[in-house]
């Protein structure tokens, strides 16, 4: 469940820099995942105010479609383009169903509806693949550059990185520069005005959630050939460190998001270089606990008042 | 007013008299009913004694957790080595059991008291997301420690089985039956009581309205502590006697699919509602046994078969969840209750409430 570290053993004290290095390297690329998972969470939280518990099942779900296509057709990136077409639509076809008619309602309905969510598209999964784990590929080889003895990153963790930050600066633009964005803008600040307006409210709303449909399930085709293996359940413990880098980011700030994202992947990887791998999620629970406690808005929200 | 409804309308005699008719179904039914039955009904029991709990927190103070498995996996695991102890100094006898549950509880709500301390500060979706960490993190806790908690494979629970004085024929599985029967009655009795008085009227309060509750004076982040506490009593107790009757505590039997079920549970029964708890503990089982029937009856390939067996009840389990919320809120006593309530008022002339 939580995701293992290619960890090299380190035989003397002189090579605790080397150390500290690769495990800054590897947190920052785990970290871009747990961003992706984190943008996903923030793009609907901010326009729907839902917190899709079902994000991570989603990405399972994409990450099969990607698995079958490459089967079928041999091909790594049609499968990955596969996986990322899947999830847009999948998304959007969640949030005109179920999440449309719960416009008003109690915020516990939207949790108990993901919830179910989560529970019905793991088990179909489960109905139609099985339980068994099963291999889905890197993009790129994880071989590593070293400086010296130390290792640094592989070609995988530039695809990691580089993709994250390129759907990021991507969405950044259609948000802030396109009249399309600026319609998604004020479909999710101010409804009822930018309906006047002639603004399509509804169908931006369900592009929001298929944009983030997107980043998930590139998420979950970044993290899952990390040693992860691709099963039903694959990326429960991924969602809730996205949403923890979520949380330390503010679940308003797609900024905060990224942000928080790659802080917890840091802080991830600490813990599991220096304490030992079996403490990811334990560290996880204590990081988020404590900024929610401490400053349960996130660190780069703008709203005032606490709506937590 | 006859002396009898005012017997009845004392609601601690009410709850007594329903408590003690409780106990003697269980005696009754476990009696006459197969060893498997008395499995399945020992699980019922722990779900029981957890969905009551949850339905306290959930429908009656507003708070939801998606790590109440965790809650009994600090019960279960404190039953299993307090057992463990006993048996390392040889020490054998009836009441280890009782003891050990008991402990299981007072550890598991001082647990309870900790999470509900972080948890009286956060809402809804965060609240939902840190019990799901909460959830989440528990294996890796039993894994971090592998020298106490024996990793994945988890700690066997040594007890005696049930006196001779019960007669010879009397099973192992019906004594468990009775433990987690039994452990059922107390927590509905216990909470029964909370729901009605004082403390439950505040809980709904501070779950309405919070700020107005606090300007009636009501002390709304103890009460949601408070809340928290007893609900993680009655998981520690459920998580306690489901180790019971699975005879060991480890770390698969408390998967985040259970927290989910027994969430699921609680829906469907009716968010609040200790008859909507039991009803929907009771959908659980009910499902659990009749899915692998109906899958075995489709005369699939083993392969295809094995899949269903296990897949098909959680995606039952998640349909429901879904369509219970959307077309149904009020759970399954919604349907029932309108039928009680006019059935009562046409038998008891109205007295103005039950206090």
């Amino acid at each position: 469940m939580t995701p293992t570290f290619d960890t090299p053993t380190w035989d003397s004290e002189g090579r605790r820099v080397d150390r500290f290095i690769f495990l800054t390297f590897n947190g920052l690329s785990f970290g871009m995942v747990y961003a992706a998972v984190a943008l996903a969470l923030v793009l609907i939280w901010r326009s729907t105010r839902v917190l899709n518990f079902a994000q991570g099942a989603m990405a399972t779900a994409c990450a099969y479609v990607a698995i079958t296509v490459q089967q079928h057709t041999g091909s790594y990136w049609l499968g990955f383009a596969a996986a990322l077409a899947a999830g847009f639509v999948l998304a959007a076809i969640i949030e005109r169903i179920f999440f449309r008619r719960l416009e008003g309602a109690p915020p516990l309905n939207s949790i108990v509806i993901g919830v179910g969510l989560l529970i019905l598209i793991e088990a179909s999964l489960g109905m139609i693949y099985g339980i068994a784990n099963r291999d889905l590929q890197h993009a790129f080889s994880t071989t590593t550059y070293k400086l010296g003895h130390a290792a640094l990153f592989s070609n995988q963790d530039i695809f990691t990185v580089g993709s994250v930050l390129g759907v990021m600066v991507l969405f950044a633009a259609i948000f802030t520069r396109t009249d399309l964005g600026l319609r998604m803008r004020a479909a999710a600040y101010a409804p009822e005005v930018a309906r006047l307006l002639g603004v399509r409210v509804g169908r931006m709303l369900t592009l929001g959630w298929a944009l983030a449909g997107v980043v998930g399930a590139l998420a979950g085709l970044l993290v899952i050939p990390t040693g992860l293996g691709l099963y039903p359940a694959a990326i429960d413990g991924v969602f809730v460190l996205g949403f923890t880098g979520a949380v330390v980011g503010g679940l308003d700030s797609p900024v905060g998001a990224v942000v928080g994202g790659v802080a917890t992947g840091l802080v991830l990887s600490y813990a599991s270089g220096y304490i030992g791998s079996d403490v990811t999620q334990l560290a996880a629970l204590v990081l988020l606990v404590v900024v929610l406690l401490v400053r349960p808005e996130g660190l780069f929200s703008t709203t005032r008042a606490r709506q937590v | 007013m006859t002396a009898l409804q005012r017997f009845w309308s004392w609601t601690l005699a009410r709850h007594l008299v329903v408590a003690l008719l409780g106990v003697g179904a269980v005696i009754l039914i476990t009696d006459q009913v197969s060893d498997y039955r008395n499995t399945q009904l020992t699980t019922l029991g722990a779900y029981i004694c957890v969905t009551a709990g949850l339905t306290l927190l959930t429908g009656t103070n507003g708070q939801i957790s998606l790590g109440h498995a965790a809650l009994m996996a600090v019960g279960g695991y404190t039953v299993a080595l307090i057992l463990q102890d006993f048996s390392d100094n040889n020490i054998t006898g009836q009441w280890m059991l009782p003891v050990a549950l008991l402990a299981g509880t007072v550890v598991t709500t001082l647990a309870g008291v900790v999470v509900g301390m972080a948890a009286a500060r956060l809402r809804g979706p965060y609240l939902a997301g840190a019990t799901l960490a909460f959830g989440v993190a528990l294996p890796s806790i039993t894994s971090q420690f592998t020298s106490i908690f024996k990793g994945d494979q988890g700690i066997g629970l040594l007890f005696d089985g049930p006196p001779a004085s019960l007669g010879s024929s009397f099973s192992f599985s019906h004594w468990q039956a009775w433990y987690s029967l039994f452990a059922a009655v107390i927590v509905l009795f216990f909470l029964a009581n909370v729901q009605r008085s004082a403390v439950g009227r505040h809980l709904r309060a501070v779950r309405d309205d919070e700020i107005a509750a606090s300007l009636a004076g009501l002390p709304a982040a103890r009460l949601r502590v408070l809340a928290f506490a007893v609900s993680s009593a009655a998981a520690g107790l459920g998580g306690g006697v489901f180790a019971v009757g699975l005879q060991t505590a480890s770390p698969g039997s408390f998967s985040l699919t259970l927290s989910l079920s027994l969430l699921t549970a609680v829906v469907i029964g009716g968010l609040g509602s200790l008859t909507g708890a039991v009803l929907g503990s009771i959908v659980l089982i009910y499902l659990e046994d009749v899915i692998p029937g109906f899958v075995d009856r489709l005369h699939l390939s083993s392969a295809s078969a094995q899949k269903l067996h296990d897949n098909l009840p959680p995606a039952v389990y998640g349909a429901l969840l879904i369509g219970v919320m959307m077309l149904l809120p009020g759970g399954i006593t919604s349907l029932v209750r309108p039928v009680v309530v006019r059935v009562t008022r046409r038998t008891t002339p109205s007295t103005g409430g039950n206090r």
